[in-house]
């Protein structure tokens, strides 16, 4: 399945942007970010990015104020999802411009629209960002 | 516009939740916006309806239930407009689910957009398809994907691949419809329809083999021949990730070579000079290198391959680990302890630097180095590793003493050359970590003990320094109790002292002191102090002159709230008043336990992919009975080579020490292969699954006061007599006399083996004075693994049995289902019965016949009893 979920999460444990890949009923939803969130935002800089929870692999960085989270299954490469964290982050940036927590908040569809054009079913579908927001940029010249 | 519909639109409404101090504030909010969005659905207001999405996304996010909104979403996505349908389908994917009915309605403006013109509508909906579609809409839109496959724009030709994988995964009986369309995308340009490309040929060979078998012959050329193109490529702007092209793409290739070359040494030999040049060309002082060198390292570990690419795979992982970036070392520890089952030697070579990572600052690390360590000790280097491990227990944390206790211990057991070796290290893990030591560690150590007869002494001396300096570790007390008990001559009378230990002189006094120390302890628990009134009537046999003083010890605990410990004082004082002829005779020196019929315990966390052989923890004869502490995934994992006998060993050997007969009998200490007794490994699936939490001590005095009930007053006596010189509770006596009854012949019919075509023989599972458990089989018509039986219970005895519970468990090659009973209360004297019925299918119908183990736990005369068995005489055509 690779991606399971892809979170974002700000220093106060609040979820700025949550996608799953995979189906969780809200209370599961709520609990699940609670663990994880309070496991990643312990820990400090030297630390190792990957956490392991239950059945599956946390990959996290911090961005900020802001922390990705992406949880992904015990056989994915982990440091390529590193890269695609980072790679999630210049889109979002090249595309609002210097981003920070305020633009992804107030243009949550638009984050979502970005990361559905990257991420499909849990696969990464596209990693060039010209292709990823040449679509986006074309609904807001629409719009 | 309609006065009661939100005025705010998306901003303001995330303003005001952020403005929110509490949660009660945000709830107020957010259940206003939900009442406002409602109405505004109600008055079906076509305006403001995308706005009334978002927001709803939004408040899913923060956690609140949403599905009011559902049949929104399914309005926008059939309204026209661009904007409408892409924030439908978000809302489509976020705030449904696949299992949801309403999912269905959407399939047919689904169908509309696959064929719709505009590509960025296709898109639109391909995303959604495949993101969530369930198995009949996957049915119904296969062919439209499949058209998309080939489409020209290559935007839709990436998410209609991605969209097939998740088809497939649903529907595997469609995959063959997709293999040719897959192969054609493997010789795309587009790098965004290549790795998609790539990720559904993957899945393919994931689904189904005869994929995997195409694809082996056509493509792997090809493949390697777009791994190189993509590796020589010059800088491409457009995907590139700190100096490399697509590194993705270079992961999403290997991955799939992976797959095409596993098991198939042809292919494997075509990808040799392309892994090659992959693991000496990239650069890995990036992040993005390192990323494609790991993938590069795992492909070569797992395709049939000559020495030279391991060995230039096991270099790179080496280098890994003595990056410094924490990622790096943590995924080099992850490979490594795959390549120990290929290549263990040179992993060794890595052996102090992964030591180092026991210690590291980084949890994660800290874990899979120790799982790591534990793959890697052989003989050779397990007295220095584990000393240091030991060195590294007293100064590690809370959270991981737990782990590294648990290997510690395991490690010890399972390469302990030397009694004396093992009992030392052993002794010092107690003393360190006790708290965190498991059950059946500390049984396995008192095995080993008495089983060492000559170094009792020691032993015990070891045992009473230890226990004087670090009384806060429960298990170390109570271990340390159960040998002064035992030995308490020995420690006083120096006897059998090796050369390698100082003198120390201990009175009879000291040894009493000390185990009146543990009973007195308000942190000791049950369990200990049960242990030390047993090691006080020792003892007292032991050491006559101090019999006063034991019996005054003994005495204080006669008004104690527990029962245990109160039956436990009352009976034993009685026995130093009144029995003092054959108090001795009572507390003689333990027979020696049987090492081979204690099986191996599992050890701690296990890495999957080395597994030891083991059964779980088995119920010590005279220990503390084992249960819950196994994991579960553990104990179900039984290897479908069990052989269902009980171990005839210990039958002999749990008769003779019920037996009239207490003379301690040489048991054979053999230090042969515990056999597999899946006997105890059934019983502690069931007592997994119990109601009652067996409780160390009461459940023991219940079944004791019970079993008391039934047998006359000279077996009650001898009942006790048993009990006292067992060292802790008496589940096992309990436990064994089923058993016996078995042994004894008094148990099931003999084996009936003649089959008359469908027509099984009925089995008497059970009889006992007390109960009857027959078994009426059945076959079901075409389907010979499946049987049905129909358990009938029938009460001999003339009490009324309440609450009357049947439990069963079985091996994993069967599969079992129980009904519910009839009732669960039994009339006395087979006046009436209950019925059961149960499936059980047989997945090795033909190889191997049923067995089963059975739990009755019933309420009688306001004494529970629990009554246990393994029924092994099933006809044999099960």
């Amino acid at each position: 399945m690779g991606i399971r979920f892809i979170l974002m999460v700000n220093k106060q444990g609040q979820t700025r942007l949550a996608q799953y890949y995979e189906w969780l009923t809200l209370e599961e939803r709520r609990a699940l970010e609670g663990e994880i969130v309070r496991k990643c935002l312990a820990r400090n800089e030297q630390q190792c990015s990957f956490v392991e929870h239950r059945n599956y692999k946390i990959v996290y960085r911090r961005y900020a104020s802001l922390f990705f989270l992406v949880g992904v299954d015990n056989d994915e490469n982990e440091l390529a999802i590193l890269e695609f964290i980072h790679l999630l982050v210049e889109t979002m940036d090249r595309h609002f411009g210097n981003v920070c927590e305020l633009d992804i908040m107030f243009h949550l569809e638009k984050a979502h629209f970005m990361l559905e054009e990257m991420v499909m079913n849990g696969s990464i579908v596209e990693t060039s960002k010209a292709n990823i927001l040449s679509p986006i940029q074309l609904m807001d010249k629409a719009s | 516009m309609n006065p009661f519909s939100s005025g705010t639109c998306l901003r303001d409404m995330i303003r005001a939740i952020r403005a929110c101090k509490t949660a009660a504030e945000e709830r107020a909010v957010v259940r206003k916006e939900c009442a406002a969005i409602r109405s505004s659905i109600n008055e079906d207001d076509q305006d403001y309806r995308h706005r009334n999405l978002a927001k709803l996304m939004f408040i899913q996010m923060l956690g609140y239930p949403t599905h009011f909104g559902q049949m929104e979403c399914l309005k926008l996505i059939a309204s026209a407009g661009f904007p409408e349908k892409r924030i439908g389908y978000l809302g489509l994917m976020l705030l449904l689910d696949e299992r949801q009915e309403v999912l269905m309605l959407v399939t047919n403006s689904l169908k509309q957009d696959l064929n719709y013109s505009n590509q960025y509508i296709v898109g639109l909906a391909l995303c959604a398809l495949g993101n969530i579609c369930s198995a009949e809409m996957a049915r119904d839109l296969a062919p439209e994907v499949e058209r998309l496959l080939q489409f020209r724009d290559p935007n839709i030709r990436k998410k209609a691949a991605l969209c097939s994988i998740r088809i497939i995964k649903k529907v595997p009986d469609l995959a063959e419809n997709f293999i040719n369309c897959a192969a054609s995308l493997l010789k795309e340009k587009h790098h965004g329809v290549l790795i998609t490309g790539v990720q559904l040929c993957a899945d393919l060979c994931k689904v189904s083999s005869e994929a995997l078998e195409y694809f082996r012959k056509k493509c792997t050329e090809g493949l390697v021949r777009t791994l190189r193109d993509i590796v020589n490529s010059p800088y491409s702007p457009e995907y590139d990730i700190s100096g490399i092209t697509d590194p993705y793409l270079h992961i999403r290739l290997l991955k799939l070579l992976r797959i095409l070359g596993q098991g198939d040494a042809d292919a494997s030999d075509r990808m040799t000079d392309i892994l090659a040049q992959v693991a000496t060309k990239t650069e890995s002082n990036k992040n993005a290198g390192n990323a494609i060198l790991y993938e590069c390292v795992e492909t070569i570990m797992s395709i049939e391959d000559d020495g030279g690419l391991r060995v230039l795979a096991i270099n790179i992982l080496g280098k890994f680990l003595s990056n410094r970036d924490n990622n790096i070392r943590y995924v080099a520890l992850n490979m490594l302890m795959r390549a120990t089952t290929l290549d263990a030697q040179a992993v060794q070579r890595h052996r102090a630097t992964i030591l180092d990572c026991v210690k590291d600052s980084d949890a994660s690390i800290r874990k899979r180095a120790l799982d790591l360590l534990y793959l890697l000790v052989n003989d050779n280097n397990v007295k220095p590793l584990i000393k240091e491990l030991i060195e590294y227990l007293e100064v590690s944390d809370q959270e991981f003493k737990g782990d590294l206790t648990a290997k510690i211990c395991s490690l010890v057991e399972k390469f302990s050359s030397e009694k004396i070796w093992y009992i030392d290290q052993m002794l010092k893990v107690l003393s360190e970590a006790g708290n965190f030591v498991k059950d059946e560690v500390w049984h396995a150590l008192i095995v080993v003990i008495s089983n060492a007869s000559d170094l009792h002494g020691y032993t015990v001396r070891a045992l009473y320094r230890a226990f004087l300096t670090s009384t806060e570790q429960e298990t170390l007390v109570r271990v340390a109790v159960w040998c002064i008990g035992e030995y308490g001559d020995m420690l006083v009378n120096n006897v059998g002292m090796l050369d390698i230990e100082d003198p120390i002189t201990v009175t009879e006094c000291d040894a009493v002191d000390a185990v009146e120390v543990a009973i007195k302890r308000h942190t000791s628990d049950l369990t200990t102090k049960a242990m030390a009134l047993i090691a006080l009537l020792k003892l007292s046999s032991r050491f006559p002159s101090y019999s006063e003083r034991i019996k005054g010890i003994i005495v204080q605990n006669k008004g104690n709230v527990v029962l245990e410990l109160q039956q436990r004082s009352i009976e034993f004082n009685r026995i130093l008043q009144k029995h003092q002829k054959f108090r001795s005779a009572l507390v003689e020196r333990m027979p020696v336990l049987d090492e081979a019929t204690f099986s191996g315990r599992r050890a701690g966390s296990l890495p999957t992919a080395i597994s030891t052989s083991s059964g779980a923890p088995s119920n010590l004869p005279n220990g503390i009975a084992k249960p819950a502490t196994a994991p579960i995934p553990d104990l179900l994992d039984l290897s479908s080579d069990d052989v269902p006998a009980p171990s005839s060993s210990g039958g002999d050997f749990l008769q003779d020490l019920l037996g009239v007969d207490l003379s301690p009998t040489p048991a054979p200490s053999g230090a042969d292969m515990p056999p597999k007794a899946s006997t105890d490994v059934l019983l502690d699936l069931l007592s997994i699954g119990m109601p009652l939490p067996v409780q160390t001590g009461l459940s023991a005095s219940d079944i004791l006061s019970s079993s008391q009930d039934d047998k006359a007053p000279f077996v009650n006596f001898n009942g006790l007599a048993s009990l006292s010189s067992l060292s802790a509770n008496a589940t096992s006596p309990a436990n064994a006399a089923p058993m016996m009854d078995l042994l004894d012949g008094r148990g099931p019919g003999p084996q009936k083996s003649e089959e008359n075509g469908q027509a099984y023989p009925s089995l008497v599972a059970y009889e006992s004075s007390s109960l009857r458990v027959m078994f009426n089989f059945s076959k079901q018509r075409g389907s010979p693994q499946t049987t049905l039986i129909q358990a009938t219970f029938t009460n001999l005895s003339s009490n009324v049995y309440n609450d009357f519970l049947f439990q069963a468990a079985v091996p994993k090659f069967l599969q079992l289902h129980l009904d519910p009973a009839s009732s669960n209360t039994l009339p006395a004297s087979g006046d009436g019965s209950i019925t059961q019925n149960l499936k059980v299918t047989n997945s090795q119908h033909g190889k191997k016949s049923l067995v089963m183990r059975v739990r009755i736990a019933y309420k009688t005369n306001n004494k529970d009893v629990l009554e246990e068995r393994q029924i092994n005489n099933f006809p044999q055509n099960l």
